[in-house]
């Protein structure tokens, strides 16, 4: 039994998962994920997901893209090959500016996007969650919640009981590894 | 909805009554995972592939013959290649305008267009980036003066040129649509992976949807980051509409030297974007039997912002006479008197009747909730738009500051082969899209679903 991911119980109610949740969060499990097709509000708050990284990470992405594009410009026009071109001073800043701002949106939006990935931990070409065959109904229009085998209160019995216990509940399940 | 035309589209659901999770995502699912090809798919992409191939036979007789078979010559050094590619451009602005500033503004009815939006916003950019990329006739010359990369010649673009900050914005544009576009797919491709037939299809969208699972703490970053991404596209799309006019009103040529340039061409590209849209989701909607979900009220929606940015184009067109007259600048009144009655004129004319009246007709309900009518404006617009740059670019360079360099212009057989050939691949690229990735995004959709949202409450 050691060898178990988790146990994952099955909900067909958006609500149930959010309630389940929370239960399963004021009962002092941490190690847990909950699993829906779109995304629910509610439940990052249930889980108490700490506040996304993805913003810093834009942010530094664009001030990144502010620099490169800027700089990119300074260096070519007024070092590597500064040209006189029909009297404009060679540290054109009002020209610099438009691309600057594209480079900052492009840095900004790409680092928005990896940033968000790597948070996630994507591409993952396995995870045990897909073990469990209603699993694919994740993607469609049930919602789960896994309480990991990590977890320190986790036992199989008292966790399945306790998920078993929750209203809306549809199935209980075992997570492979 | 279709059935009950006394309804007021304005005060329809978003979503026809009656859908579910499962039913939202098997309907929008089913067009894509459906073994069989329905045969007015196979009619419709073998008529568009064909005509797409246009766009490799101009190519190669530009390749081997240069620029001399196009109408290009001296006084107009600019015709169809920039006439074309500020039409796709402008064309690809609403779709990033549905799915990042409506997203923005929170209106909800955008959810069901955005996704073949984008796509649309996606493949216009496709067919645009032809033109410049070409319009030199030696493409591969295009390397070292658009990019700037270290090479053997010691060469650096200049970056004071407004046709530079075109580079920057455009690709900027493309990647950040393609990224939006493929961020907005990924639960989506989730969801074909598990419901695919067969094992390569599932192999096939599994790799798009890179693992996803739906996660609370996957979705948790990924709110943010499509948030994040609408915040940016939304002064980026302003931008790039912004840039390509600066190509024209930082010259100093009577015509195209006006302050009024940026936010006239934004709103012209919104307008000829918002006609593209409509011209698809009509057909698309019937087609596909998808009016549950694009229903009367997106289309009567589309057509109060299309009204709105069409009487915004003809306060440009106002305002373009009005400094003309107002400049007191001989050179500018000489141009606009020669661009409504010079030998453009029946351009200048057709454009009025095509952006300045024919939508106006879009103010009475019977005529905007008509779909054969709203079809039938959405390409006249579409026409208008063409004539609208047409007419910027050609009857400005024509007759300039000096008669004894005066000229015509005219398209040639090439030009035009070019300019039906992206249309083609155009359509080439929505067909394929069509059959290969859900036009509706299927995740959105749920969250609009009644009983979708949980109230939060605190324990």
């Amino acid at each position: 039994m050691s060898a178990l991911y988790g146990l994952m119980a099955e909900f067909h109610d958006p609500k149930a998962v959010v309630e389940a949740t929370e239960a399963a969060r004021m009962a002092g499990y941490r190690q847990m994920d909950a699993y829906s097709p779109y995304p629910i509000e509610a439940l990052s708050e249930a889980l108490a997901l700490p506040k996304s990284h993805v913003a810093t990470i834009c942010l530094g992405g664009g001030i990144a893209g502010l620099v490169a594009g800027y700089g990119l410009q300074y260096w070519s026009s007024v070092i590597e090959y500064p040209m006189n071109i029909g009297g404009r001073p060679f540290h054109s800043w009002v020209a610099f500016i438009p691309p600057a701002y594209e480079t900052t949106i492009l840095f900004a939006a790409f680092s928005a996007v990896l940033g968000m990935l790597a948070l996630n931990g994507l591409p993952q070409p396995y995870h045990p969650v897909f073990n469990v065959p209603a699993f694919a109904g994740a993607s469609r229009d049930k919602f789960f919640l896994c309480i990991e085998a990590g977890d320190p209160l986790f036992d199989a019995e008292k966790t399945r009981a306790f998920l078993a216990s929750q209203p809306g509940v549809a199935d209980v399940a075992e997570v492979q590894p | 909805m279709a059935s009950t035309p006394h309804l007021d589209p304005a005060s329809a659901p978003i979503i026809a009554p009656g859908h579910t999770f499962s039913s939202v995502t098997d309907k929008i699912a089913s067009i894509v995972l459906a073994r069989r090809t329905p045969l007015h798919w196979f009619l419709g992409f073998t008529i568009a592939f064909s005509v797409a191939q246009l766009v490799l036979l101009t190519i190669v007789r530009l390749l081997f013959w240069g620029i001399g078979s196009w109408g290009v010559t001296v006084p107009i050094g600019w015709g169809f290649d920039i006439i074309n590619f500020v039409w796709w451009i402008g064309i690809g602005h609403a779709g990033t305008l549905i799915s990042a500033i409506l997203l923005l503004l929170k209106q909800e009815w955008r959810t069901s267009i955005n996704r073949f939006a984008e796509a649309m916003t996606l493949f216009a950019v496709v067919c645009a980036a032809q033109y410049p990329l070409f319009h030199t006739g030696r493409p591969w010359i295009a390397a070292y003066w658009l990019l700037p990369y270290p090479n053997t010649m010691g060469l650096w673009p200049n970056f004071r040129s407004p046709l530079i900050w075109d580079v920057f914005a455009v690709t900027t544009y493309a990647s950040v649509s393609a990224v939006f576009w493929y961020v907005g797919l990924i639960p989506d491709f989730a969801t074909l992976r598990d419901r695919a037939k067969n094992k390569l299809m599932a192999m096939v969208y599994g790799i798009g949807s890179m693992g996803w699972r739906g996660s609370a703490r996957h979705w948790h970053n990924y709110e943010s980051a499509y948030l994040l991404l609408a915040g940016l596209a939304t002064p980026l799309v302003v931008s790039v509409h912004t840039v390509v006019s600066f190509d024209f009103a930082v010259g100093v040529l009577p015509g195209w030297h006006a302050t009024i340039f940026p936010p006239y061409f934004v709103a012209g590209a919104i307008y000829a974007g918002f006609a593209m849209v409509l011209t698809l989701a009509i057909p698309l909607r019937a087609w596909y039997g998808l009016k549950d979900f694009i229903t009367d009220r997106h289309l009567d929606n589309m057509a109060k912002v299309m009204l709105a940015t069409g009487l915004i184009v003809a306060y440009g067109y106002a305002m373009e006479a009005f400094f003309a007259w107002y400049s007191a600048s001989s050179w500018e009144i000489f141009m606009i008197r020669n661009r409504m009655f010079g030998p453009y004129g029946h351009m200048y004319w057709a454009l009025i009747l095509c952006n300045v009246v024919a939508p106006n007709t879009l103010w009475v309900p019977r005529l905007r909730h008509s779909h054969a009518w709203l079809f039938f404006i959405s390409l006249v617009v579409s026409v208008g738009m063409w004539l609208e740059r047409y007419v910027i670019i050609v009857t400005s360079l024509h007759r300039d500051f000096l008669p004894s360099s005066w000229g015509m212009y005219q398209g040639t057989v090439w030009d035009w082969s070019f300019f039906i050939g992206t249309i083609g691949l155009f359509v080439t690229l929505l067909y394929l899209f069509v059959r290969f990735l859900p036009a509706i995004s299927m995740f959105e959709m749920k969250t609009i679903l009644p009983g979708a949202r949980v109230e939060e409450h605190h324990s």
